[in-house]
């Protein structure tokens, strides 16, 4: 039971997610973003010259590129750089012990359940509060398969000779604008190794936990699964509401070598003063497998296209994604297949849901060059429009030359129906219980392909709001 | 306390139209009742008013449920104040299984903190389902999607037995039946029948009543009850059709 001081201190909301501690850090790069930052956080972090110049360049490419706006949301611009700070940290280290985790930052996670998943059923977790992990634990038995789990700042440190070469090469720096911003100013993440043949049973789990109003959180996500190698990550985001806008923008890279799989998930709920803006590709080699699995709930707007690069004969990209927009959001997701090698096979199936003046845009492209050979692609997006002032738009982009390939494209746009909500109440089923179950049905069959845990926790945060939306 | 559904001088409209002019009747708990009139007399209004449908407007008169004024409450708070309506149209619900929407219909009626008991009403569905000659693949089957007119009433009648209301409104539940699924769902009804519940069995063939054999007959014409009668009023009506009672009751 925590004292009563801090409880007061804690603003509890009835959402989960919505509470904040006091802040208290250590280290705090200030507002604003210029080369001081940069050296700011490489001095902390005590980083190799590469790595700093890796940063400095970045922030160059950063200043040069323009916000996309001339495709994208014109609410990107409401995004003040100089308003953000771009690093926070109680200077803690990663532990492997609850036990010696802050105060505050055990409590927190103790409040989003993360010790109690971690008992139940993962193999490892990485818990990142604000800038840097202050709990990182990995199963014995695969630290001595040769497993590493660990954040960034050490992976590059303590492991060169195996993250370096992947480093920065799925998403270049230049990708777009943001991966720029998170290359120059990257904290915490996770970095994963898996050894050739290492089949990790359960999953590995970092939690994302923005605490500070007017922050930028930077993680940088870098997984490498050797030969014949497989591992699920799953990923988990909250932060308790704000008045002012809080930046998260993430670089994740996957890399699958021959006959490898990742699976990769996403359950974000993020409160809705947060700008998400990240960039996510894996590179799959020969018969090698990516699949994404991205929910998306909350957020102020959300831009995230998952891509995978076929790279290797055989290799399969997949990505599931569900987004979910109430009032004032906008879900912008989608998803980038591109094929590289003969008899390369890709799957989207995107579902997104508007609530009220939710809006859900979905991106996709698909790349098949006329070379190659016995190529797949499928495609299905579906939306849901909950209100008649709901939105939703699509914009499939499937360049696909020659002949020799085979693709599908699927799309629709359907209208929870007054008389179906009608029917439900008339079951007993308030307004918001009624919104739920039509929601959960929508996305079931997607959700069947989840692990247990993670649908379950998805169904409770679609309840949560959808209860919210009808007050 | 009065112990009955009681409607008087109900008018409702749609769209700027009146549809139902000056309805009364009463239902007494323990008696089945049955509603026949000519298509577009007003019968499904009459049951959506009830129900609380929100394109009907009612501008005069009561509904009461025993000592509850129904048309003061919210659609789903008179669901779990005991009023049900087998629709004549039942709507699809895409994607929630039948097990999962009759679950969460039971959960709404417990107090906040308790749960359904999933054995227990896994085991209760079964059962009743088995009364309705329902196959056990249609607990995992998505609601009313894809189902045969047939399946949807006999569904209907499967959410009325898990209920439980004090009063079931039935909408041409019989329509789209064939004989034996019509003979099958009256038993499903008859079962029900009891001293602590209603039923307004609404139809337009009087076939359905010689399953389910009401104790008082009621006669509906353009938004109104124009003539009430023992269980042979059906009879008589079907012998001699409607223009029978519209002529003889309704000056022109
Ligand atoms: N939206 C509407 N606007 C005007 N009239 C309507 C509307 N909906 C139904 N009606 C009319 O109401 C009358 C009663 O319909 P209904 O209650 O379905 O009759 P029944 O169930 O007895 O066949 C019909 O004449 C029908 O055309
Ligand atoms: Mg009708």
């Amino acid at each position: 039971m925590p004292d009563s001081a801090t409880l007061e201190a804690v603003n509890i909301d009835q959402d989960e997610g919505n509470f904040s501690y006091p802040e208290d850090y250590a280290h705090d790069a200030g507002y604003g973003l210029n080369e001081g930052t940069v050296d700011y956080i490489s001095n902390i972090k005590g980083e190799a010259e590469w790595i700093r110049e890796f940063r400095h360049k970045a922030l160059k490419v950063f200043f040069a590129k323009p916000m996309p706006t001339h495709w994208a949301s014109k609410d990107l611009e409401n995004i003040i750089f100089n308003d953000i700070r771009y690093y926070l940290s109680k200077g803690q280290t990663p532990t492997r012990n609850w036990d010696e985790v802050p105060d505050d930052v055990k409590k927190t996670f103790e409040r989003l359940g993360i010790p109690e998943k971690e008992r139940k059923f993962l193999a490892g977790v990485e818990a990142q509060f604000d800038s840097e992990a202050a709990y990182s634990n990995v199963k014995e038995e695969l630290t001595k398969e040769g497993v590493i789990f660990v954040n960034s700042t050490e992976g590059l440190r303590e492991h060169p000779e195996i993250f370096r070469k992947w480093f920065g090469k799925v998403i270049p720096t230049g990708d777009n604008k943001f991966s720029a911003l998170n290359s120059a100013v990257f904290s915490g993440g996770s970095f994963i190794y898996v050894p050739p043949g290492v089949k990790v049973k359960h999953p590995l789990q970092a939690y994302f936990r923005i605490n500070a109003e007017n922050f930028g959180q930077f993680e940088r996500t870098l997984i490498i699964v050797d030969e014949g190698a497989e591992v699920t990550y799953m990923e988990g985001c909250t932060a308790p509401k704000f008045e002012t806008a809080t930046l998260h923008s993430a670089v994740v890279e996957l890399v699958a070598m021959k006959d490898a799989k990742i699976q990769y998930i996403t359950v974000q709920n993020w409160s809705n003063n947060v700008f998400n803006l990240v960039t996510k590709r894996g590179i799959a080699h020969e018969n090698a497998e990516i699949r994404w699995i991205d929910c998306n709930i909350g957020s102020r707007l959300t831009m995230k296209y998952p891509g995978v690069i076929m790279k290797g004969r055989k290799a399969r990209g997949e990505v599931i994604s569900i987004a979910l927009s109430n009032n004032g959001q906008h879900q912008d997701t989608g998803a980038k297949m591109i094929h590289a090698a003969d008899e390369t096979t890709s799957n989207i199936v995107a579902k997104s849901i508007s609530v009220g003046t939710g809006q859900s845009t979905y991106r996709g492209q698909v790349h098949i060059p006329r070379h190659l050979k016995g190529c797949k692609n499928n495609t299905e997006c579906d939306a849901l429009l909950i209100n008649s002032s709901s939105r939703t738009d699509t914009y499939p982009a499937i360049t696909v030359r020659g002949n020799q390939h085979a693709t599908q494209h699927e799309a629709s746009v359907s209208q929870v129906s007054e008389d179906q909500i009608f029917y439900m109440k008339q079951r007993g089923l308030s307004e918001g219980e009624a919104m739920s179950l039509s929601v959960n049905g929508f996305v079931n069959d997607l959700v069947r392909e989840f692990p247990m845990e993670y649908s379950v926790e998805l169904k409770r945060l679609i309840d949560m709001e959808m209860e919210g939306s009808v007050g | 306390m009065s112990q009955s559904l009681k409607i008087e001088n109900l008018h409702a409209t749609v769209d700027g139209t009146e549809i139902l002019k000056g309805l009364t009747l009463e239902v007494p708990k323990g008696e089945v009742h049955a509603i026949m009139g000519p298509n577009g007399s007003g019968k499904s209004t009459l049951s959506k008013v009830m129900a609380g449908h929100e394109a009907y407007t009612v501008t005069e008169g009561t509904v009461m449920l025993d000592d509850i004024n129904l048309l003061e409450l919210a659609i789903d708070e008179r669901s779990r104040a005991g009023f049900f309506l087998a629709f004549q149209y039942p709507h699809e619900i895409p994607g929630v299984s039948n097990a999962n929407f009759l679950r969460a219909a039971r959960q709404a009626r417990l107090p906040k903190g308790e749960e359904v008991d999933a054995v227990a009403f896994y085991k209760e569905m079964y059962l009743k389902m088995d009364e309705l000659g329902m196959d056990r693949k249609f607990t995992g089957r998505s609601v009313n999607e894809g189902f045969s007119g047939g399946e949807k009433k006999r569904n209907e009648i499967l959410q009325m037995m898990m209920l439980e209301p004090k009063y079931a409104v039935l909408d041409e539940t019989d329509s789209g039946l064939d004989i034996d699924a019509l003979k099958i769902v009256a038993q499903g009804v008859n079962s029900m029948r009891s001293p602590e519940r209603g039923f307004l069995i609404i139809t337009h063939y009087q076939r359905l009543l010689d399953y389910i054999v009401p104790d008082v007959v009621h006669v509906m014409f353009d938004g109104r009850i124009i003539k009430t009668g023992g269980k042979d009023l059906a009879l008589e009506l079907e012998e001699k059709g409607y223009d029978w009672v519209t002529k003889e009751l309704v000056p022109a």
